[in-house]
C-alpha cells in the first residue's frame, strides 16, 4: 500500500513512489518519440495542401452527389467477379492451410524441429504481405485479370486460417484422442475420428470469417490490376468521374455490410 | 420403429450440420455456384504460361534478395513507414479513447451513445487504401495522407474493442468507486480504466503491428512509407530488390509480434 506522511496525516497514493516515477519516465520518452517523429513528418509535408484541404473536401463531396445510378447496369459483372474472387480464393487459401495447420500445431505436427518452424515461417510471410501486395506481384507474372486477384486472396488466406486452425489444434481435447488411438486406430484414422471432429466448427467458423474478409479485401484488388469492382473504381478515380465513385462505394460497402450479415448468421447458426 | 433401427450394425460420424436437407442444398448449392464462377471466370491461359518463367525468376531472386543497391531508398522507406506507424497509432488511440468511452452503452447516455457508434461504423467501413485515396487527394502525396489514414482507420478498430471491453467489465467495482463520492473523472480513472487496461495495452500493441502492415500498402497509392519504394521495384522489375523490401516487412513484422508477446506479459 502506498502511503505517504504528509502534514502529518496519512494520505493514500495509488502507487508507490519508484513505480510512478517509472510510469512518468515512460510517459516522457514515449513523448519524446513522438515528438521527434511528428518532427520528421512535419518536413516532409507541404502544410499549403494540408490548409487547403476543407475547401478540396468540400469540392469532392459536391462533385459526388447525386451518384450516377445509370452507371450501375455496368457493375454487375465486376461484382460478380469480385465475388469470385473472394470465394474461390478462400477455397485455395484453405486447401493449402489444412495441411500447414496440421504441420504447424504442436501435437500434429511430423516433427517439431524440421516440419514446425517452416510452417510457422509460411503462416507469417502469408500474413505479413497484405493481399493487396501479393495481387501487386502477382499482376506483374502472370498478368492482369480476376486469376491473379484469386491466387492473391489464396495466398493471403493461408497464413490467417493456417494460424487460427493450428490454435484450434493445440487446443484440442487430448482424451479423446488417447480414447481412439486405445481401440487401435491407425494414424489416418485418429486423425478423422478424434481430431477432426474436435476442430471442425471451429474451421467452418474460421473459413466463414475469412469469406467475410476477403470480400472486403477483393473489392480493392483492382486498384492494382487484379479485377474485381476495383477496376471501374480505379478507372473512375483517374478520370475524376466523381458521380461513379460514390456510386461503386457504395456499392462497395453494401456489398460488405451484407457479406458481414451472412457471414455472422452462418457463425452464430455453426457455434 | 424395428430393432435395427434403434440399435444399427454400423456407427456413423455425426455430419457437421443436422438437418438432412440443409445439407443436401448447401452442397448443390456449392457445385452450382463453383460451376457458374469456373465458367465465367477469363483466364488469359497463355499469359500465365507467359510468366510462369517471370515468376521463377521472381522465388530465384529470393537468394539472395538484393539489399544493397538501393539500401538508401529501403532506409528511407522502412522509417518512413516506423515514423508514420508511431504517430498513427497514438493519434489514432487517443481519439479513440474518448469515441470507445461514448460508445460503451454501460457508461455513455443513448444520443451520446449513437453518435459515436456511428463514427466507429463510418470508420470500419471503408479500406485503409480507399482512405488513402481520398486523403492523398485532399493532403497531397506524402506521409501525411498515410498518417491521417492509419489514424482513421485505428479508431474503428481500437475504439470498437475498447467500448465492447468497457462494456463486458464488472460493473460492480465502477460502482463501489462511484459510492465514494468520486467524480466523472475520478470514476473512470479509478473505477473502469485499471479493469480494461491490461488488455488495452495488448490491443495497442496489436494495432501498431497492423499499422506497419498496411503503412507498406498505402504507399502504392501515394501515402508515402515503403509501399512505394515496392511499387516502383515492381514496375521496374527488380525482383531482387523488391525480394528485398518484403524480406525485410516479414522481418519486422516477426519481430514485432514476438516482442509485442513479451511486453503483453510483461504488463500482466
Amino acid at each position: 500500500m502506498a502511503v505517504a506522511l504528509r502534514h502529518g496525516t496519512k494520505v493514500w497514493y495509488r502507487r508507490e513512489r519508484g513505480a510512478q516515477f517509472a510510469i512518468w519516465l515512460a510517459w516522457l520518452v514515449g513523448a519524446a518519440i513522438f515528438i521527434y517523429c511528428w518532427q520528421l513528418i512535419s518536413d516532409k509535408t507541404i502544410w499549403a495542401f494540408v490548409t487547403d484541404a476543407p475547401v478540396q473536401a468540400v469540392d469532392i463531396a459536391a462533385r459526388m452527389v447525386p451518384p450516377d445510378w445509370s452507371f450501375i447496369a455496368k457493375l454487375g459483372r465486376p461484382l460478380w467477379d469480385t465475388l469470385n474472387m473472394a470465394t474461390l480464393g478462400t477455397a485455395i487459401g484453405i486447401f493449402v492451410a489444412v495441411p500447414v495447420a496440421y504441420c504447424a500445431a504442436r501435437n500434429t505436427t511430423p516433427s517439431v524441429v524440421l516440419v514446425r518452424p517452416v510452417a510457422l515461417f509460411v503462416i507469417v510471410s502469408s500474413r505479413s504481405i497484405n493481399a493487396l501486395i501479393w495481387a501487386l506481384m502477382l499482376v506483374t507474372i502472370i498478368g492482369p485479370g480476376v486469376f491473379a486477384g484469386m491466387l492473391a486472396i489464396g495466398l493471403r488466406s493461408i497464413g490467417f486460417c493456417a494460424k487460427l486452425l493450428y490454435e484450434a489444434i493445440e487446443e484440442i481435447d487430448k482424451s479423446q484422442v488417447e480414447a481412439v488411438r486405445a481401440t487401435g486406430a491407425g494414424g489416418a484414422q485418429v486423425t478423422s475420428y478424434g481430431i477432426v471432429p474436435q476442430v471442425l466448427p471451429a474451421f467452418a467458423g474460421i473459413s466463414v470469417f475469412r469469406w467475410d474478409i476477403n470480400i472486403r479485401e477483393s473489392t480493392v484488388l483492382g486498384l492494382v490490376g487484379a479485377g474485381g469492382i476495383g477496376l471501374p473504381l480505379n478507372a473512375a478515380i483517374t478520370t475524376l468521374a466523381w458521380t461513379k465513385v460514390s456510386l461503386i462505394l457504395l456499392i462497395i460497402i453494401a456489398t460488405v455490410v451484407l457479406s458481414e450479415w451472412v457471414s455472422a448468421k452462418v457463425r452464430h447458426a455453426i457455434i | 420403429m424395428t430393432v435395427a433401427a434403434i440399435t444399427p450394425h454400423h456407427w456413423k460420424k455425426p455430419p457437421l450440420i443436422k438437418r438432412a436437407w440443409l445439407r443436401w442444398a448447401l452442397g448443390v448449392g456449392a457445385i452450382v455456384y463453383l460451376a457458374l464462377a469456373f465458367g465465367t471466370t477469363e483466364v488469359n491461359w497463355p499469359r500465365v504460361w507467359e510468366g510462369l518463367p517471370r515468376g521463377a525468376r521472381f522465388f530465384a531472386a529470393f537468394l539472395p534478395p538484393d539489399f544493397t543497391t538501393r539500401r538508401s531508398d529501403f532506409a528511407d522507406g522502412i522509417l518512413e513507414s516506423l515514423w508514420m506507424t508511431v504517430i498513427a497509432t497514438v493519434i489514432g488511440i487517443a481519439i479513440s479513447v474518448p469515441v470507445g468511452i461514448g460508445a460503451a452503452k454501460n457508461v455513455a447516455p443513448a444520443p451520446v451513445y449513437y453518435f459515436c457508434r456511428g463514427i466507429l461504423a463510418v470508420s470500419r467501413s471503408f479500406q485503409e487504401i480507399i482512405l488513402a485515396i481520398f486523403f492523398v487527394k485532399l493532403f497531397g502525396f506524402g506521409p501525411f495522407a498515410g498518417v491521417v489514414t492509419l489514424s482513421f482507420a485505428t479508431i474503428g478498430f481500437y475504439g470498437k474493442l475498447l467500448a465492447e471491453d468497457i462494456e463486458d467489465m464488472d460493473f460492480s467495482q465502477a460502482e463501489a468507486v462511484r459510492a465514494t463520492g468520486a467524480g466523472w473523472l475520478q470514476w473512470i480513472n479509478y473505477g473502469i480504466q485499471p479493469q480494461v487496461m491490461p488488455r488495452m495495452i495488448g490491443l495497442g500493441l496489436y494495432r501498431f503491428d497492423i499499422n506497419f502492415r498496411e503503412s507498406a500498402v498505402i504507399g502504392i497509392v501515394g501515402a508515402g512509407g515503403i509501399g512505394a519504394t515496392l511499387d516502383t521495384a515492381f514496375e521496374r522489375y527488380e525482383f531482387d530488390s523488391a525480394a528485398a523490401i518484403l524480406l525485410i516487412i516479414i522481418g519486422i513484422v516477426m519481430l514485432l509480434e514476438y516482442s509485442s508477446g513479451y511486453l503483453r506479459r510483461w504488463v500482466q
